[in-house]
């Protein structure tokens, strides 16, 4: 996970074209310059960033659910709760489920775990739009770093 | 109008604000009531979880764009529970 250059994904653990469902998994590093401002001598990983790292993880499941024909963009965060803190060397496990696939917009539903302490989740929504030039091969490139296929899984 | 309306019209005023006396079936949902492309995709989820269905947007806006329909054949709110109604009627057949 590096905060600075949001790559919240650090390895996709599992996809399940049938449930329709990712896990991946990232760590949380042991600096970075978010934890001097959030907060001083207390550092913690920013509510918006897991709201993130959910939002990446539900993203590579439409992609690769997809078959990366289209770019999903956040569009609608619903009901997130941060239910505890995330400190720096936190391993994370991040599960995103497509609840809908409408017609031009996806809609999903993510958690972050920590163990079996449940620690933040989220309904998200994407809106699915034609990739900007050069994006869709950048993003399949990101996909590789963090074990994705890139093959059509559904 | 029939329970579908009231539906869509309640999801509407919820979903963007509106005041619910101002959606009526002879409303344009972008001319009339401002309802952006951005905040008609939110009306949609609503809509799709609400009836059931997966309104076709997408094909409804490419047809629109490139002249074939005009844009109130999908987007006055008496059309748009029209083909709520007829997706609906499709799936139970």
């Amino acid at each position: 996970m590096r905060l600075e250059y949001f790559e919240m994904i650090d390895r996709v653990a599992e996809i399940d074209p049938d449930a329709r469902r990712i896990v991946a998994r990232s760590t949380v590093p042991g600096a970075s310059p978010v934890f001097e401002g959030h907060f001083p001598d207390h550092p913690l990983v920013p509510g918006v960033l897991l709201t993130e790292t959910m939002a990446q993880a539900s993203g590579y499941l439409i992609l690769a659910l997809t078959g990366y024909v289209a770019m999903p963009f956040l569009m609608a965060v619903d009901r997130a709760r941060f239910r505890d803190f995330v400190g720096p060397g936190t391993t994370l496990e991040i599960e995103a489920r497509l609840e809908h696939e409408g017609s031009g917009y996806m809609a999903t539903r993510a958690s972050i775990a920590v163990g079996s302490r449940r620690i933040a989740d989220a309904e998200l929504r994407f809106r699915t739009m034609p990739f900007p030039a050069g994006l869709s091969e950048r993003m399949k490139d990101q996909a590789r770093r963090i074990g994705l296929p890139i093959e059509v899984v559904a | 109008m029939s329970s579908t309306f009231e539906t869509v019209a309640g999801i509407i005023s919820e979903t963007a604000d509106i005041p619910r006396e101002k959606i009526t079936p002879e409303s344009h949902a972008i001319d009339d009531l401002g309802i952006d492309s951005l905040a008609f995709l939110d009306i949609a989820f609503a809509i799709d979880k609400a009836f059931g269905i997966k309104l076709p947007l997408e094909q409804w806006t490419q047809e629109v764009n490139e002249g074939k329909t005009p844009a109130e054949e999908y987007f006055v709110i008496r059309n748009l529970v029209s083909r709520i109604d007829a997706l609906v009627a499709a799936k139970a057949a």
